[in-house]
């Protein structure tokens, strides 16, 4: 098996050659197994390690980082079994995660009268509209008042979709036609939600490809309508990742974030089996804590993120 | 960002010139690139492997071809073995007899409702009647969304009004395309997880309903790792004949594209690449495979040149690229022609980002203003100073400007831009005349 921290020993070619079916049968399989029982700590496993890591999405590179680190410590013999290893892998990847989420009391800022406005923003199809329609009835549940804002006038039926969850949720829903500048659509929600004393507002915005700079600097002008009318809102830009989402993920929160500054991350559709190891990636460069995750698609499936918890389903 | 693979390549193998085989060591270097680059891409880890496998045995036996160098011959190799994994380009199936039933599925949010509409658009341009139906029963809004992109496409959408079952809905289809002669059923289907049995099963159930020509499993261009667990499932339910990779048009490199035929064996048929619903186009294995590496679409792009550039300004242009004139002139031209091959991001997103597009700015937003004024900026020069821009000093500049109705800085740009094009042109021609890049050939001998 080729590894990315360090040169292999025997001629890669070999070790492909074996590895290829240990790697395909364990594409099914899991570091769990792996780690069961007092397994030395040898180069086979550390490679396997690997594959588990980068089969959840870390990508290369995280991959061999944090490898490194745990491998430094073997190699200082801090680390002697594979229980050893794999609880330090845990804490390793725990803390990556746990980092940006200390550091950010700032987005709890009290807004006095004013509502608190968050924006919902991410590539297309990854769970925006979704997400809003839980985190409505999340607010809901701890009493407060909730405004939807339907600034996706761009994509057919986005703004019926909307208008289900706030109908689900009870709450109301501030709209304009299909084709409204967005940014005039968010202009009268904030309003609306000022005048009447409403907590929250919740913006649904359009999917969009982080790459596309005339729909982030749509978002842009979004952004500033919305502080003209309450300061410092948007007081949340969450930007809502696919679990499924690949290497791309670390672009998408790079360009979002350089865009309209993301405050943080709701992972969706971690119901399903793809790991969401990308979040990892984005944790250590970008500092942006996660603040949720969708584990379905009904109005609960909205949990707040727990890095331990993350961690643990990562090597289920 | 990454150190692309060619760079990579290059630096491992800067010393093996004159070498007549690769070395062990040299060629571990070599693979450990790739595979990064590969991971990179999103290409599954086994999948990877496996590759590597091969191609570090077919390396190591050849030997080297004197006409490439050690890196060329190692690019060669891989692509190769990657066009070959991918397969040909495929052509979309039809029933024997009428209608033909394509069936939509994929996780959610993968983009199969945008997809139904872009495919029932190309079916209609390639001279078909396709007729589109939803049974997506479970997200709100769903079938209202396709209701809605058939109309801005004036194409017919079954509504199957109060219907809430999907297999009384397709049969509703089913029965209308035959009153209405549609020849082609689009079913888009509701998003679903590979691991809900119900979900999957009500899929093999209207699959045995409708017996499609087509089941086409719509894929996210930006899906990592998991790809091979939800297609493989999908493909063990429904036995997939296609596969369209949607979202491409973004930065995502695609190589899930490898995984999903690895694991289905089903080939990838169509891409989409825009939210328009035109912004869709038959797959060519070949430019997947730049991607992959990260060596751009350059034959993509080559092609569009050839299918929209004049064939005699571009034989003109390439006697230029070989004789280093390229003028502001030639800059104006270009532009207009660039304006005929479609959306400009669109283009620019096809070049590789290595060498001299590396810093190009993918989503440059040139519109058709901007366009407007370089346009005026240029024809407001004389023909002297077209020829040889380092005739227009300050003075010359603000005249320019007046006359174009811009401003200095504005020409300034355009002059910025003019250069950039004319050093990246340069590159690119000289690339094209060493045939370094495949295809390129082509273009400069037009
Ligand atoms: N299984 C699962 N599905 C989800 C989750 N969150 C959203 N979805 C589904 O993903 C699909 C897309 O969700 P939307 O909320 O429409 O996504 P969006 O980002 O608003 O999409 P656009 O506005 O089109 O960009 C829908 O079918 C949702 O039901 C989740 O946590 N788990
Ligand atoms: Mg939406």
């Amino acid at each position: 098996m080729i590894t990315l921290f360090g040169p292999p020993e025997p001629t890669l070619l070999e070790r492909l050659k074996e590895s290829v079916s240990k790697t395909r049968s364990q594409l099914a399989g899991t570091v769990e197994t792996l780690l069961a029982g007092e397994r030395q700590i040898d180069p086979a496993l550390l490679a396997e390690l690997e594959t588990a890591l980068l089969s959840a999405d870390l990508g290369p590179r995280t991959t061999r980082e944090i490898l490194s680190a745990v491998k430094e410590k073997v190699d200082r013999q801090a680390l002697t079994d594979g229980a050893q290893l794999k609880a330090e892998l845990k804490s390793q990847l725990v803390g990556i995660l746990q980092e940006p989420a200390g550091s950010n009391g700032k987005s709890a800022a009290e807004t006095g009268n004013d509502p608190r406005v968050t924006f919902i923003v991410g590539v297309n199809g990854t769970g925006k509209t979704t997400t809003i329609g839980k985190l409505a009835n999340r607010l809901r549940k701890e009493g407060r008042s909730v405004v939807l804002c339907a600034a996706d006038t761009f994509r057919a039926a986005a703004i019926e979709q909307l208008a289900i969850w706030a109908e689900r949720n009870g709450v109301q829903m501030i709209r304009q036609k299909p084709g409204a500048d967005p940014a005039a659509v968010v202009y009268d929600a904030v309003a609306a939600a000022k005048a009447r004393g409403t907590d929250a507002v919740l913006v649904d915005t359009a999917g969009r490809l982080h790459t596309k700079s005339n729909l982030m600097a749509e978002l842009e002008k979004m952004k500033r309508t919305a502080a003209k009318l309450v300061a410092g809102a948007p007081h949340d830009i969450l930007l809502v990742m696919d679990a499924t989402t690949g290497q791309n993920g670390l672009n998408q929160a790079r360009e979002f974030t350089g865009h309209v500054g993301v405050t943080g991350i709701v992972l969706t559709k971690l119901d399903g089996t793809a790991k969401g190891g990308i979040v990892v990636a984005i944790a250590r460069e970008l500092g942006l804590p996660i603040r949720f995750v969708g584990v379905g698609e009904k109005i609960d499936d909205l949990v707040p993120f727990d890095a331990q918890t993350f961690v643990d389903s990562m090597f289920e | 960002m990454f150190e692309n693979l060619t760079d990579k390549l290059q630096r491992v193998f800067k010393n093996l010139r004159g070498q007549g085989k690769l070395s062990a060591e040299h060629l571990d270097a070599a693979l450990g690139g790739l595979r990064e680059a590969m991971l990179d891409a999103d290409v599954n880890v086994a999948v990877v492997d496996e590759i590597l496998q091969r191609i570090g045995e077919k390396a190591l036996g050849a030997e080297v071809l004197l006409t490439l160098s050690p890196d060329q011959h190692v690019v060669k190799i891989v692509r190769d073995e990657l066009g070959f994994l991918l397969g040909d380009q495929s052509k979309p199936r039809f029933a024997s007899r009428p209608p033909s039933v394509w069936m939509l599925v994929g996780l959610q949010g993968s983009g199969k409702t945008t997809t139904t509409g872009k495919l029932a658009k190309w079916l209609a341009s390639t001279g078909h009647r396709p007729l589109v139906v939803s049974t997506d029963v479970y997200r709100p809004a769903a079938r209202e969304q396709l209701a809605q992109v058939a109309k801005a496409i004036g194409l017919p959408c079954w509504a199957a009004t109060g219907m809430d079952k999907p297999l009384d809905i397709v049969r509703g289809a089913i029965r209308e395309s035959k009153l209405s002669a549609s020849d082609v059923v689009l079913v888009d289907t509701a998003g679903r997880l590979h691991i809900d049995d119900e979900l999957m099963a009500e899929l093999q159930m209207l699959k045995r309903e409708l017996q499609p020509a087509e089941i086409l499993f719509i894929a996210d261009a930006m899906i990592g790792q998991d790809a091979v667990r939800s297609a493989g499932e999908f493909h063990k339910r429904l036995g997939l004949t296609g596969v369209v990779l949607t979202k491409l048009d973004g930065d995502a490199r695609g190589g899930a594209a490898l995984s999903i035929r690895k694991v289905t064996g089903a080939p990838v048929k169509f891409v989409g690449i825009g939210e328009k619903y035109d912004a869709i186009e038959p797959f060519y294995p070949d430019r997947i495979v730049s991607r992959i590496l990260g060596m751009g679409d350059v034959m993509t792009l080559i092609e569009k040149a050839e299918q929209h550039i004049d064939q005699k300004k571009a034989a003109e242009l390439a006697r230029k690229l070989r004789h280093d004139d390229f003028t502001l002139e030639d800059f104006r031209d270009q532009l207009a022609q660039l304006k005929k091959m479609g959306p400009l991001e669109q283009v620019m997103g096809m070049l590789p980002k290595v060498g001299p597009f590396a810093n190009i700015p993918r989503d440059t937003q040139v519109d058709e203003k901007r366009l407007k004024h370089v346009e005026a900026i240029i024809n407001s020069m004389t023909a002297e100073e077209r020829d040889d821009h380092s005739l227009i000093d300050g003075k010359r500049r603000k005249r320019i400007a007046r006359g174009s109705g811009t401003s200095v800085q504005q020409v300034n740009e355009v002059l910025r831009q003019y250069m950039t094009m004319r050093k990246m042109i340069k590159q690119y021609g000289a690339a094209a005349a060493r045939g370094k890049l495949r295809g390129l050939g082509k273009f400069s001998g037009m």
